[in-house]
């Protein structure tokens, strides 16, 4: 019975969009929001990608919005697992991955690295930016944890180095922010001039909080899947009752 | 503004439809399923028909990608905002799940089970146990004795007629 209500609720939804759609012009976006910061961005911001010139320039303030949703998600995981690694200190060592892992992720590892910082730093100039750059960041370090978990599984990450790490870039970009408040008079204004298009050096301070940006999404998601990964293997449960369900 | 056909089998209706059919494969999975890690899945497969569609409103036919210097100046471009919501979505997207898997976790650890239904069974012991009830009382019975037991309807009767014979 259910399973039927389900069903037809979840068909009445797909006609509903279907229908909502099929009204829809394709092709055409309705905002012109984008035209305008299409044919102003080259001129005001001088980032030739234009997606980050609106991530850091036009939205910035969106964005630091979205970095505090992703501290708070990264703070509630760190509450809600920190039971667990007190736990932990008991449980067996895990052993080391097989040699094509380790081997792997000894190669892998500074090609991450490089690839992580070169997707950063060219934000501004080519697809990619902080979010995608720190993500391979995580990534990177998240390949040694698994081919090394070492002794708690957490392949010698220390928290507190992320936590830092993670501060420190959150504090720069409100300090960027700040100044750029102070000087110019707008919260998150791009600065220090425009430079020639195309080049490493330019579009203001976009670069700088770009780089803010990937430290603190590289900290965040590598602390976090630290954690996940520092969790005891096997569920110990203290409840009796529950011991003829668990596998 | 030209309506979308979606009964001819265009490249944009193959597009919006793979969006939405992400989208209510992933709603069906989170509704149906009674599996807590399936649903987490599911919500995924929901995320990425979301992401998907908002990255189609701003597609443009015969645009390119929005950076400058790659092509023509004159070329059209795809709607930037999109395509700046949906970057950050997915990178919070992650963070989300990790955060849902981190409470999964917690929960098979205390109650060695993601069943929904076999939770919802612990989770009802375990709050009749802390407000000290009985954990096989019904929703409508008060918790503790009553203050005092219910009158026998025969008795009470048998009683009433003794006083009244007693009185004449």
């Amino acid at each position: 019975m259910r399973n039927v209500a389900s069903l037809v609720f979840t068909a009445g939804l797909a006609f509903l969009l279907l229908v909502i759609a099929a009204q829809l012009g394709f092709g055409e976006p309705p905002m012109r929001i984008g035209g305008e910061i299409l044919a102003q961005a080259p001129g005001e911001v001088g980032a030739t990608n234009i997606v980050t010139a609106v991530l850091l320039g036009y939205r910035g303030i969106d964005t630091l919005g979205e970095l505090s949703i992703l501290f708070a998600a990264a703070t509630a995981t760190g509450l809600v697992l920190v039971r667990g690694r007190r736990d932990c200190a008991h449980h067996a060592e895990e052993p080391p991955g097989g040699f094509i892992l380790r081997t792997g992720a000894d190669l892998l590892f500074p090609l991450l690295l490089v690839v992580g910082f070169y997707v950063i730093l060219h934000g501004h100039l080519t697809p990619g930016g902080g979010f995608q750059g720190g993500v391979i960041l995580a990534a990177a370090f998240f390949v040694l944890v698994l081919a090394r978990p070492g002794k708690d599984g957490s392949g010698g990450m220390s928290h507190t180095a992320i936590a830092v790490i993670e501060g420190l870039a959150g504090a720069g970009f409100i300090a960027i922010g700040l100044w750029s408040l102070i000087d110019g008079g707008h919260f998150l204004r791009p600065m220090l001039g425009q430079g020639v298009m195309g080049q490493l050096l330019s579009a203001g301070t976009l670069p700088l909080l770009s780089l803010a940006v990937g430290l603190k999404v590289g900290a965040e998601l590598a602390g976090l899947m630290t954690q996940l990964a520092e969790q005891p293997a096997t569920a110990r449960d203290p409840h009796p009752q529950a011991e003829d369900q668990a596998p | 503004m030209s309506g979308l056909d979606l009964a001819v089998p265009s490249f944009a209706a193959i597009l919006y439809v793979g969006a939405f059919g992400l989208l209510v494969i992933g709603i069906l999975g989170m509704v149906m399923s009674s599996h807590l890690f399936r649903m987490v899945l599911a919500l995924a497969i929901a995320e990425a028909g979301a992401n998907l569609l908002l990255v189609l409103t701003g597609w443009r036919g015969e645009a390119v990608a929005p950076i400058l210097g790659v092509h023509d100046a004159g070329v059209p471009m795809v709607d930037p905002i999109p395509q700046v919501l949906v970057l950050t979505a997915i990178v919070i997207g992650v963070g989300v799940q990790a955060l849902a898997v981190s409470v999964l976790l917690k929960i098979h650890r205390i109650y060695g089970t993601l069943d929904v239904r076999e939770l919802r069974r612990h989770l009802e012991l375990d709050i009749c146990r802390d407000a000290g009830m009985a954990p096989e009382g019904s929703r409508e019975a008060p918790a503790g004795e009553r203050p005092l037991p219910p009158p026998i309807p025969a008795r009470a009767a048998g009683t009433r007629v003794k006083q009244r014979e007693g009185a004449a």
